[in-house]
């Protein structure tokens, strides 16, 4: 699994940071990333998917790759 | 004396100062969900209302359509032109690009995690030592005595200005957001605050601090400084936006932990759930809905809105949308999928939030540890500010 980020459809909430910030980093203007490839541990593939959930802005996904 | 004459039908002709709205929206919301999910009113001018998740967002992203210069839910009184004295308002809220786009990244790295980090130690001494306080009495106004007294100073310490102030602060604040409709009071809050802040503004020329309204003084934009008028405008928008709004959210979490003994007392057994619980909370009890103006006419779903009208963001009501949330009128204190927007939805997302969670979360541990068991004072009256802010302003519990 591998998570994504909509750059120009985030807007700082900084939700998908709060639940999973080892996959996740925000910067100090609100914008979230990715970090590293966004590939996701398996022990973390619940988090990831906690947090395409709770995006208000649907910026983030995930993928099967 | 109600404050407002009584509403004929809440689709045509609603009142967000009604008493019922003001104390109790959610039947109301659902009511108009179910038959007219954009509602309107010829009160205080043309305004619509919508209030479904999907409208409420939708809107909130048209910023091409729907302008930001009036984010009054209540109207002021109209100002000659030449009497304006900050001709852009509050920025950024209340601007559209491109003034928004530069003024929101001036203010964005003063609530960024790391520095509301460094605001979190004085935030929980605040709360600690406010519970001290009324600990041994056994009884407080939960609102009053402990949720106003919090976002003001955490605010006053990040603009720089001596929290001795806070009662004025917090009292020029209700003037202009929660008595909108007294343009007496409005004049009264929006002046004291706007020549507190520029009186502030002028002695940090030659002093200036660590602050927020030192930095906006010597920041510079294009190799240009920033116009006093948006200065003072940004600093004003801070207070303005960081205390009442706040203050509503750690009360009305309070005033459902009273009221709901279950969910009290699964948080303090499970203090892990208080990270979901917080977003709970601000989904069920969301306190602030903004306006927007129509920029052109435009026909949104039927409804033939034209420019100059103010469509309400209902994101209070959007957040209790059965169609977005599973159980939305419940508090689920581990709700696992909750996009919630009770910080807006869009380029004006609140600045502030990251803060405003930390302020919230903060206040409910340091009330919780000390205070596991409360409930309504038998005989008490719960009272209700609503409109722009919708939260307790008097919340008496007792606690033994």
């Amino acid at each position: 699994m591998r998570v994504e980020i909509d750059a120009a459809k985030c807007q700082g909430h900084a939700r998908c940071h709060a639940i999973a910030p080892a996959l996740f980093d925000v910067d100090d203007y609100g914008q979230s990333s990715v970090r590293g490839d966004g590939t996701v541990p398996v022990d973390m593939e619940a988090a990831a998917l906690l947090a395409v959930a709770n995006c208000p802005e649907f910026a983030v996904s995930v993928t099967d790759d | 004396m109600p404050r407002t004459p009584p509403v004929s039908d809440w689709a045509t002709d609603f009142d967000v100062l009604d008493d019922s709205y003001v104390k109790d929206p959610f039947p109301i919301w659902d009511d108009l969900r179910s038959r007219c999910p954009v509602a309107s009113t010829q009160r205080r001018g043309q305004t619509w209302m919508p209030v479904t998740y999907e409208d409420v967002t939708a809107i909130a992203h048209d910023v091409a359509a729907f302008s930001s210069i009036d984010t009054a839910v209540i109207p002021g009184e109209d100002i000659p032109e030449e009497e304006v004295l900050l001709p852009y308002g509050f920025p950024p809220i209340s601007v559209d690009p491109p003034i928004h786009t530069w003024t929101r990244r001036l203010m964005l790295p003063w609530f960024s995690h790391a520095k509301v980090d460094s605001y979190e130690p004085m935030t929980r001494a605040l709360c600690a030592s406010l519970v001290e306080g009324f600990l041994a009495s056994g009884r407080a106004d939960a609102a009053a005595d402990y949720a106003q007294q919090i976002p003001v100073r955490v605010i006053a310490s990040i603009l720089g200005v001596p929290e001795e102030m806070s009662e004025t602060f917090t009292g020029w604040v209700r003037d202009v957001l929660e008595f909108a409709d007294d343009p007496e009071r409005v004049q009264r809050g929006s002046f004291g605050i706007g020549y507190y802040v520029f009186d502030e503004m002028n002695a940090r020329r030659e002093n200036p601090g660590e602050d927020l309204l030192s930095f906006l003084v010597h920041a510079e934009v294009d190799g240009k400084p920033i116009e006093d008028t948006i200065v003072v405008g940004m600093a004003m928008l801070t207070m303005i936006a960081g205390i009442d709004t706040t203050w509503s959210a750690i009360g009305l979490s309070l005033w459902h932990l009273a009221t709901h003994d279950d969910d009290r007392r699964r948080l303090v057994a499970e203090p892990e759930l208080m990270v979901t619980a917080v977003e709970e909370l601000l989904r069920a009890y969301s306190p602030v809905t903004m306006a927007r103006v129509v920029k052109e006419d435009i026909e949104y779903k039927g409804c033939p809105m034209r420019a100059g009208d103010k469509v309400l963001m209902n994101y209070p009501a959007a957040n209790r949308d059965p169609l977005a949330f599973e159980r939305a009128d419940e508090v689920v204190l581990d709700r696992a999928a909750n996009r919630h927007v009770a910080f807006g939805s869009g380029i004006h997302r609140c600045a502030g939030s990251n803060l405003a969670r930390m302020e919230l979360r903060v206040a409910l541990e340091e009330w919780l540890a000390r205070i596991p068991e409360f409930h309504l004072e038998e005989g008490g009256e719960v009272a209700w500010a609503g409109g722009q802010v919708r939260g307790p302003r008097e919340l008496p519990v007792v606690f033994r």
